[in-house]
């Protein structure tokens, strides 16, 4: 090929990325001189939006946010308002909230793994190509996937933005026959998993390391998704409520999202393989083993093997869903009462991209005072740059045409949720 | 099966869901109706749960027309559907309409007839309520898969 010194490369459309954003990069020479990932954060409307609502309304709200995660911002937002209110939520309703959460992940995990992110490592375009030539794999995972809306339309009431979530629990618990038929599915949709962790094992994964810090809840006993302390890598481990005492946002000019770092650290990365480096003792013995026949060590580094932890988790979340099915005890109400009360309160769950905080300041009349939300994905972008750069770095040699869809498949590792308010993502390369 | 995409926190982008509560208040959707009615984000796999089986499924959506303002109106069918550019409307999701037909077309999950009545959008950013062009398309389009559902 024709190696030029300098050159600019604008790409109109990031497919297969869960929104929108847009990415740069400026190579001078040899050496790449800047990489800015532009994430339009929708938080920052939804922040400005709830102040002056009634404290009800955030979890309806935010579940607005993503249409891929509408269960982590109910959960958050529950978590932060009943924490302002003083009214701690556990036994059966807290099961059954992990138990939508566990449909959440399964969900979500499976449309990156089979729809986003497989077609990169098989050579495919995109799963339209990827479905003509192996109808049978995609197949399983629109079944898999299905596993996950059916506890999500059984427990939330439906698979879009669950309406029987509230604060205190849910408007209405299942009977213990209505799970019956679910732990049916479930037990197909387990061995479907299983097999994506066998079939995601047998990818090529390029070689990349990074030592980002990692960030993830931590629940000791059980792996962390809808409650628990921050853990880092490098760092102390701390409740939600300190969140705003160790992770420091600051606006940066190229995009309308923050920039999250750990105080007197740096940039850290939150998201599957955070959550399996620091939880993975706690994952039950399936979903370990599991891991171990998938060559993944104790911890996870390269962003490229993020979908085979992605493939463990639903492992995960499906036999984690199958014991709390036959675990459960309806509770003896649906949800729990939770007066207003001034104060100040946080929520932390792990949504499937990883930890997303919320804080909400509450009123004695019940009015939402103040709101913020620390999405995941923002929390990442200054550690996907750092990658970027390096990856770039390392590919200089590749013309425009290879280096931009290798730039979209790295970014699709991180499985970016960038809702925003484009419709696409530009990648644009400048070589000077 | 009539199914409304979009966000209503997306102001246009909210056209679906709004078609679908209107048609809920007409009584759309009640089990004597024999219509089932939902909204989606339009995420593709849920698109194609939703109509798999289907004699009929009709598809509400907002587009971007590339028109300086809102509120054209579009019914395409099937054949016309695999032809569309490449976007649609704001919702939070990588892959088209256009492509998410073609992906049914592949697994052999495709509704027997499916109707897509879309109305151009002109604001897809945060924020509830629809623009007035394309709040106007309500009823019409309402009427329309009133019409088509018989």
């Amino acid at each position: 090929m024709t190696h030029r010194s300098d050159r600019i490369l604008d790409v109109r459309a990031l497919a297969r990325v869960e929104g929108e954003g847009a990415m740069h990069v400026r190579v001078r020479g040899d050496s790449v001189e800047d990489v800015r990932l532009d994430i339009y954060e929708p938080p920052r409307f939804f922040e400005a939006f709830l102040r002056g609502r009634r404290y009800t309304e955030p979890p309806d709200i935010t579940a607005r946010i993503c249409g891929i995660c509408p269960v982590a911002y109910q959960m958050s937002a529950c978590a932060a308002i009943e924490d302002a209110c003083g009214v701690p939520v556990d036994g059966p309703i807290a099961d059954l909230r992990r138990l939508l959460y566990c449909g959440e992940w399964i969900e979500s995990h499976t449309l990156h793994i089979y729809l986003l992110h497989a077609p990169d490592f098989l050579g495919y375009p995109s799963a339209l190509e990827l479905a003509k030539d192996r109808r049978g794999i995609v197949e399983r995972g629109l079944a898999l996937k299905k596993a996950g809306n059916e506890i999500m339309e059984l427990i939330g009431g439906r698979a879009i933005h669950p309406i029987n979530v509230r604060l205190g629990g849910f408007y209405r618990a299942p009977v213990k026959e209505d799970l019956a038929a679910l732990g049916r599915t479930l037990r197909v949709a387990l061995d479907q998993a299983l097999d994506t962790v066998q079939w995601v094992a047998g990818f090529d994964f390029p070689d990349f390391h990074h030592d980002h810090e990692l960030l993830a809840l931590v629940a000791p006993g059980t792996y962390a998704i809808e409650r628990g302390d921050v853990a880092t890598t490098g760092g102390p481990t701390f409740p939600p409520r300190q969140f705003e005492d160790h992770v420091i946002e600051e606006q940066v000019p190229h995009s309308t999202a923050l920039h999250a770092r750990l105080a007197g650290r740096g940039r850290y990365l939150v998201g599957p393989a955070a959550r399996y480096t620091l939880n993975r003792q706690w994952l039950s013995p399936l979903a370990r083993q599991a891991a171990d026949a998938a060559g993944l060590g104790d911890e996870c580094r390269n962003p490229y093997r993020s979908i085979l932890v992605r493939a463990v988790e639903v492992v995960y979340a499906v036999d984690e869903a199958l014991r709390l099915i036959e675990e459960y005890e309806p509770p003896d109400r649906p949800a729990l009462e939770v007066p207003p009360r001034a104060g100040v309160g946080f929520g932390a769950t792990e949504a499937p991209r990883g930890a997303l905080f919320h804080r909400y300041g509450v009123d004695a009349d019940g009015l939402i005072t103040s709101a913020r939300i620390v999405p995941p994905t923002s929390q990442n972008q200054a550690s996907i740059e750092d990658d970027l750069r390096r990856f770039v770095g390392a590919r200089l040699d590749l013309d425009d045409k290879r280096l931009t869809a290798q730039c979209e498949q790295a970014i699709r590792n991180y499985d970016p949720c960038i809702s925003c308010s484009t419709h696409f993502l530009d990648l644009t390369v400048d070589r000077e | 099966m009539v199914i409304g995409v979009g966000n209503e926190y997306r102001r246009d982008d909210g056209f679906g869901p709004t078609v679908v509560a209107r048609l809920t208040e007409l009584g759309l959707g009640d089990p004597e109706s024999g219509v089932t009615v939902r909204a989606t984000d339009g995420e593709p796999t849920r698109l194609i749960d939703l109509w798999t089986g289907a004699d009929l499924a009709v598809v509400v959506d907002a587009v971007r027309d590339g028109h300086d303002h809102g509120g054209h109106r579009y019914e395409l069918v099937l054949g016309e559907l695999t032809d569309l550019p490449d976007e649609r409307s704001s919702s939070s999701h990588g892959i088209s309409l256009g492509s998410t037909v073609e992906l049914g077309q592949a697994l052999g999950r495709l509704p027997h007839r499916l109707v897509v009545l879309a109305v151009g959008g002109h604001e897809f950013g945060f924020g509830a309520g629809l623009t007035p062009e394309v709040a106007a398309a309500v009823e019409p389009v309402v009427a329309r898969v009133r019409d088509l559902v018989g």
